[in-house]
């Protein structure tokens, strides 16, 4: 019996022990690529912007290793460069929004009342819009540019942080715990910042881990109908967008970036979810 | 004869689906400092409702509390925290009591913390307290999910003891907890309750737990208090219907 118990453990400490590496891995990965976005100036071989028509659409080889897009610049450099708009932006977005829907969440869920009932609807209404469709028509509205992009994503993606924040905090502050702190003399930003928050913290981490190849996706998109970065600037969506009418003739110009946002898009979802596997609750009862 | 606590006509009612349902029914009683006090009824009664209304838990329809002769109800903010130092409450249910991500220690020093005490000496406070309530100093560092339910509850009551009160109420403090722990908490409490010159307000539905440790009953049945007085008088020779009924269904 008792070498069954701890056969158990051993099987579950693995299980740790192999999400523990996954995590490890998939970490390691995201942080190269945004340590490569942060470097991005020091790492291209060529200046991103110079060009050199006469080497215009060569296609790959030894001194071009992405070859060259129409105007003669370098790909390999635009798309280290481009990592630079396009992975700072998704993560800008998705902590602004991250912080914008959990504490407006937060607040709603633990006082209730009339302006929760409010924000409640107008998050329903946000959530019942296509996003995208809205993104489209915000973004044209503030005529494009990569801030008005993200903007334009930040209105429509805060209510789902609002609404998994809020029903964390409904389950949260109705604990004996916290009529525990009041009667410790605890005040309510003590209360929210002490007990609510590393209580609900975990399914927001998760979803805004898993959100940022989303994001990114999303920018870029937005960037390839012209709505985000505006040309010249280095960013995966444009250059894509750029080369879309040279995919038959020079293909390399669009599958560059397009290998980037792949690539980048599918470490950050495998690291989201190794994130949520890890901290799945019941993962966590030992 | 001084009167700690009264309690005056309070009137709670919730309304589930907009149906009016009247938990506490014109509630008034005395606790006087120094004594036992015990409220029994079935589970629903609105026993944890009087609790919930005298720590500000809970907002009554109509009613008073008077804590030393003070209107408490309107109390906000600083004066709330008054209140809070004279009354603390040991929760059901141990566990969950405790913030999960806190340790038992830090939960015990929150309210110290609150008071301005700095961290050194709210942490010697913290194994004196923890001394009191018998429980080992080593467990301070523990979470909750650590610890059993016995000696979480310990914990609870050294946290409810860190302001000094002079009332703690006891929620069904030992309900959730297994006979021969029941025992222990319960000569715990009544060794506080004389040492410290504690007043306990215990609500409970275990007449026989009431019985041992009360000086005074309160019976509640349907959010009104039918019947009230000593042990002896309650539980040998009870005079209303329901505790009567009550009484049986125990022995």
């Amino acid at each position: 019996m008792k070498e069954k118990w701890g056969a158990g453990m051993r099987t579950r400490k693995k299980v740790k022990n192999y999400m523990a590496l996954k995590l490890i891995i998939f970490g390691t990965l995201a942080a190269a690529v945004i340590l490569m976005a942060v470097f991005a100036p020091y790492l291209t071989p060529f200046d991103p912007y110079e060009q050199d028509l006469g080497n215009a659409l060569l296609p790959p080889g030894r001194v071009h290793f992405l070859g060259t897009d129409r105007y003669g610049r370098d790909m390999l450099s635009r798309v280290i460069m481009g990592s630079q708009t396009t992975i700072f932006s998704a993560l800008f977005l998705v902590s602004v929004v991250t912080v914008i829907g959990s504490v407006l969440g937060i607040i709603c869920g633990y006082c209730g009342g009339r302006g929760d009932s409010f924000l409640m609807r107008l998050s329903d209404i946000f959530l019942a819009f296509p996003g995208m469709v809205f993104a489209i028509a915000a973004a044209s509205v503030m005529n494009g540019g990569i801030w008005n992009a993200v903007a334009a994503l930040a209105c429509i993606s805060w209510p789902k942080y609002a609404r998994i924040a809020r029903s964390q905090v409904m389950s949260v502050k109705n604990q004996p715990y916290i009529a525990a702190a009041r009667l410790s003399g605890s005040g309510f930003w003590k209360i929210i910042g002490k007990h609510v928050v590393p209580n609900i913290a975990g399914p927001v981490v998760v979803t805004a881990v898993l959100d940022i190849g989303t994001m990114m996706m999303e920018i870029a998109g937005l960037s390839f109908l012209g709505l985000g970065a505006t040309p010249p600037t280095a960013e995966w969506g444009s250059m894509m967008s750029n080369g879309r009418s040279m995919l038959q003739t020079s293909p390399w110009v669009i599958l560059a970036p397009g290998a980037a946002i792949f690539l980048t898009v599918m470490i950050f979802n495998l690291m989201g979810d190794t994130v949520r596997d890890f901290l799945d609750p019941r993962q966590r009862k030992r | 004869m001084q009167k700690l606590l009264e309690v005056k006509e309070l009137k709670k009612t919730f309304y589930k689906n907009k149906i009016p349902l009247v938990a506490v029914n014109h509630v008034s009683f005395d606790l006087i400092r120094g004594e036992c006090l015990g409220l029994v009824g079935e589970s629903g009664c609105g026993k944890s409702t009087i609790a919930k209304i005298i720590t500000h838990l809970t907002v009554p329809d109509t009613g008073s509390v008077f804590l030393d002769g003070e209107e408490t109800l309107f109390w906000k903010g600083k004066e709330e925290r008054k209140l809070y130092r004279n009354i603390q409450m040991v929760f059901q249910h141990p566990k969950d009591s405790f913030d999960p991500r806190c340790s038992l220690g830090d939960g015990v020093m929150e309210s110290m913390r609150n008071y301005g005490m700095s961290k050194a000496q709210a942490r010697e406070r913290m194994y004196e307290l923890l001394d009191m309530a018998e429980l080992e100093r080593k467990y301070a560092c523990c979470y909750p999910h650590e610890v059993s339910g016995g000696q979480c509850q310990r914990a609870a009551i050294a946290r409810a003891l860190a302001p000094s009160p002079k009332l703690i109420i006891c929620d069904e403090a030992t309900s959730a907890l297994d006979v021969t722990v029941q025992a222990q908490i319960v000569a715990l409490l009544k060794k506080l309750q004389r040492e410290q010159g504690l007043s306990l307000l215990l609500i409970s539905h275990d007449l026989a737990l009431v019985q041992a440790i009360c000086d005074r009953i309160l019976v509640m049945y349907q959010g009104d208090i039918v019947e009230q007085g000593t042990p002896d008088e309650v539980i040998m020779h009870p005079k209303e219907e329901y505790t009567k009924i009550l009484v049986e269904s125990v022995f």
